[in-house]
């Protein structure tokens, strides 16, 4: 078969089982758009700005596990992409961007939409390749998916210049099945020497904690941690990417950690004997100080990515590997072990759990007619239920409240922007999850400001129909910045309110959709049910939600785990 | 901190040396020297970069450094005996009969070479750790040196110990 550039990534892409491309087009990539003209094997989802790409195809690869897929131009398309790409990148999210660049002859050149696509994204990105050679463009297409789905994965990006995909040069074609990199070959078997030791270290723990993170998620381990969990009765705490690989409605579960995390886990966390860290990467959200951190504590930690070992904590007993295979090992050993865990002092822990517990950390003002916004995310999860819907957040207090009030019981379905905090991720996600879920239901948890950052992808919703639910908490205020001033800057609210918001119950008008605006607590419930029963359409559910709720519990900048403000230490305003 | 060499194989690839380079001012750790060229295999490159820090830094660094996907192998020449030689290029000012015997004497005791002679000026070629370059500067002085070029470090593992597939 002889094909053009333009084709042979066309084909390649179907070859390698790809569903969706979320792209832009632009005179770098035309060649590319008359090669995708005419097919429909391979569906393109047209955006309205190249950021909103990145994500959906983000949302997607979260949703589904398999990699998501990006094609935007040379210049401003791969640029706008960045964003997308660095956010994915944080997150180990697998991704394939692939950016059209200027002809081979005029690169350097400035030439017109020219930007060196390959420097600017080097630092966000598990790879990148330029490709310069039509005879090289199918085995580098091959290696992309590859590294972005092997190992800690990642986005990688693929740049191609414009004479690569010119229609008029032909060359055979197949579809390369295998791919062999002497410098990639992750490792993914734990070292059966480090796993007796860690199991060992496990089953010898008086205050055992179980700390379990995005990892879980990436590697599809969830069936195994629950395994691993129960088997030893211990408890657990989930990282704000590891939500849902453990059911968050289970007795052994006690929510999320850090800075946002409940009273219970970040307590238990410091009061630990021995930690098991399972796909987590201790990330400064997570751990507070530093100094503090799990002051008492043995530390068993299983990733896949070495580097991430021992990086920010160290370590006693490091596993590399793919969580899902060292986690199956470890419930071997852990099984035949004539050891068991010591039942009188697991009692005593979760005594001492319990009593943690009884503080009741995330309760709230439930009488208040002023919609509080946790009130809003507990009901939704009620309604929704917990098993198929698939939430997606932006970043800000209404994400914190969604990770708090939603009860997670499945993996994939809370998808967040975790490392990079990327505000405008939530909805052009949300429609990467519901293309690739057609009949779920797909709700975006977002705020005010927020959502008016990727607000324009409401229109490539109609386009497709896509029929997300907005939660938009509207609190009139960039929330966690203003929090923030209030906690720590005498609340000198320095442009953290936003004047002039548009009506987004017309706004959602105009594009198409059915917009609907709450003001009291009384009508929260309708709405949602309302909304909910929707099934064809996007319905924005605009929340007036009370202007000055804050996000509790929370360990400020620089403190201990121990060292958490609570809702009641609050001074009522 | 302490200091370490760190000799690395990497894919002769375009841009695979600011991959490094930008590891480097990314994370922020420190460099002192960064050298590379082909190997005998002309897909492959081989870089020597000293560097300082302390022993969880270097850990970090061998292992981001392993993460890039250019790399093939890497090892810390520092952990065990090696070899290591820095080349420089010194032209000194050297117009009158005194300066020159002496400049002359200087180059030999350090065993350096004189390679380019004119009337008014030497060029000196001198090989050796960065610590005898370093010697020979001082013993120079800043009165007769006008220009100093260094290549930073190359490194080898003493005996068996060797860097390849």
């Amino acid at each position: 078969m002889e094909l053009s550039g333009g084709e042979i990534l066309i084909q390649f892409l179907k070859d390698e089982g790809v569903e969706y491309v979320f792209g832009y087009p632009g005179g770098s990539v035309l060649h590319i758009y008359d090669a995708l003209y005419g097919q429909d094997e391979l569906k393109h989802i047209l955006v309205r700005h190249e950021q909103a790409a990145t994500h959906a195809a983000d949302g997607y690869a979260r949703a589904t596990g398999k990699p998501g897929v990006v094609l935007v131009t040379s210049g401003p398309g791969a640029t706008n992409a960045v964003t997308g790409i660095a956010t994915a990148f944080m997150d180990s999210i697998p991704m394939v961007v692939i950016t059209g660049q200027v002809p081979t002859p005029v690169i350097g050149s400035d030439a017109f939409q020219e930007v060196d696509s390959i420097g600017i994204t080097r630092p966000c990105v598990k790879h990148n390749f330029l490709v310069k050679d039509i005879n090289k463009l199918a085995d580098t297409l091959k290696k992309a998916f590859y590294i972005a789905s092997t190992g800690r994965p990642g986005p990688v990006v693929v740049d191609i210049p414009k004479d690569v995909t010119d229609p008029m040069v032909k060359i055979p074609y197949s579809y390369p099945k295998k791919v062999e990199m002497r410098s990639y070959n992750p490792v993914i078997k734990g070292h059966s020497i480090q796993i007796k030791r860690a199991a060992d270290m496990i089953l010898s723990a008086k205050r055992p904690m179980i700390y379990s993170g995005g990892g879980v998620v990436l590697s599809n381990a969830s069936a195994e941690l629950r395994a691993f969990t129960r088997l030893l009765g211990y408890p657990i705490t989930q990282t704000l990417m590891g939500l849902g690989a453990y059911p968050a409605s289970d007795k052994q579960n006690v929510g999320m950690l850090g800075m946002h995390g409940t009273y219970e886990a970040n307590m238990a966390m410091h009061e630990c004997d021995v930690l098991i860290a399972i796909g987590a990467r201790f990330d400064d959200r997570v751990t507070g100080k530093l100094a503090e951190f799990c002051p008492t504590a043995r530390i068993v930690h299983i990733d896949i990515d070495p580097a991430s070992i021992s990086k920010n904590v160290k370590v006693d007993v490091p596993i590399v590997g793919d969580v899902k295979l060292v986690l199956e090992d470890l419930i071997k050993l852990l099984q035949e072990s004539s050891v068991k865990p010591d039942e009188s002092a697991k009692t005593k822990w979760w005594g001492q759990i319990d009593e943690w517990r009884s503080k009741q950390c995330l309760e709230y003002d439930r009488q208040s007619d002023v919609i509080k916004p946790q009130f809003v995310i507990e009901t939704l999860s009620k309604l929704t239920g917990s098993g198929d819907t698939y939430v997606t957040s932006d970043v800000g207090q209404h994400q914190m409240w969604a990770a708090q009030y939603f009860q997670f019981d499945e993996p994939r379905r809370w998808i967040n922007s975790g490392g990079l905090g990327t505000m405008g991720f939530g909805l052009p996600s949300a429609m990467g999850v519901q293309l690739a879920y057609p009949d779920a239901t797909v709700a975006c948890v977002t705020g005010e400001g927020s959502i008016q950052m990727c607000i324009q992808e409401m229109s490539t919703c109609k386009q497709y129909g896509l029929p997300i639910k907005i939660i938009n908490l509207n609190n009139r205020y960039l929330g966690m910045v203003r929090q923030w001033q209030e906690f720590s800057y005498e609340e000198r609210y320095s442009m953290s309110y936003m004047e002039a918001l548009p009506d987004f119950q017309k706004l959602t008008e105009a594009f198409g959709h059915v917009g609907m605006k709450i003001e009291k607590r009384s009508d929260v419930e309708g709405a949602l049910k309302e909304a909910l029963a929707l099934k064809d359409r996007l319905v924005f559910l605009d929340f007036i939600t009370d202007r000055k709720e804050n996000v509790y519990p929370m360990i400020e900048a620089g403190k201990a785990h121990h060292e958490m403000r609570m809702a009641a230490d609050r001074e009522l305003s | 901190m302490s200091r370490h060499i760190i000799s690395i194989l990497m894919e002769n690839e375009s841009g695979a040396l600011s991959r490094v380079a930008g590891l480097f001012s990314a994370r922020g750790y420190n460099i002192e020297s960064l050298t590379v060229a082909p190997t005998e295999d002309s897909s492959l490159s081989r870089m020597t970069i000293v560097t300082t820090g302390s022993e969880e830094i270097i850990e970090q660094i061998k292992k981001q450094l392993n993460k890039l996907i250019d790399v093939v192998k890497l090892i810390d020449l520092t952990e065990a005996g090696h070899i290591e030689r820095e080349l420089a290029l010194v032209k000194l000012r050297a117009n009158n009969a005194i300066d020159r015997d002496e400049l002359k004497r200087l180059a030999d005791i350090f065993r350096g070479h004189i390679v380019d002679v004119t009337p008014e000026s030497y060029v000196v070629e001198l090989t050796g750790t960065g610590d005898k370059i370093d010697g020979f500067l001082e013993a120079l002085g800043d009165r007769s040196v006008i220009e100093v070029v260094r290549s930073g470090s190359s490194g080898i593992g003493r005996g068996d110990r060797s860097l390849d597939l």
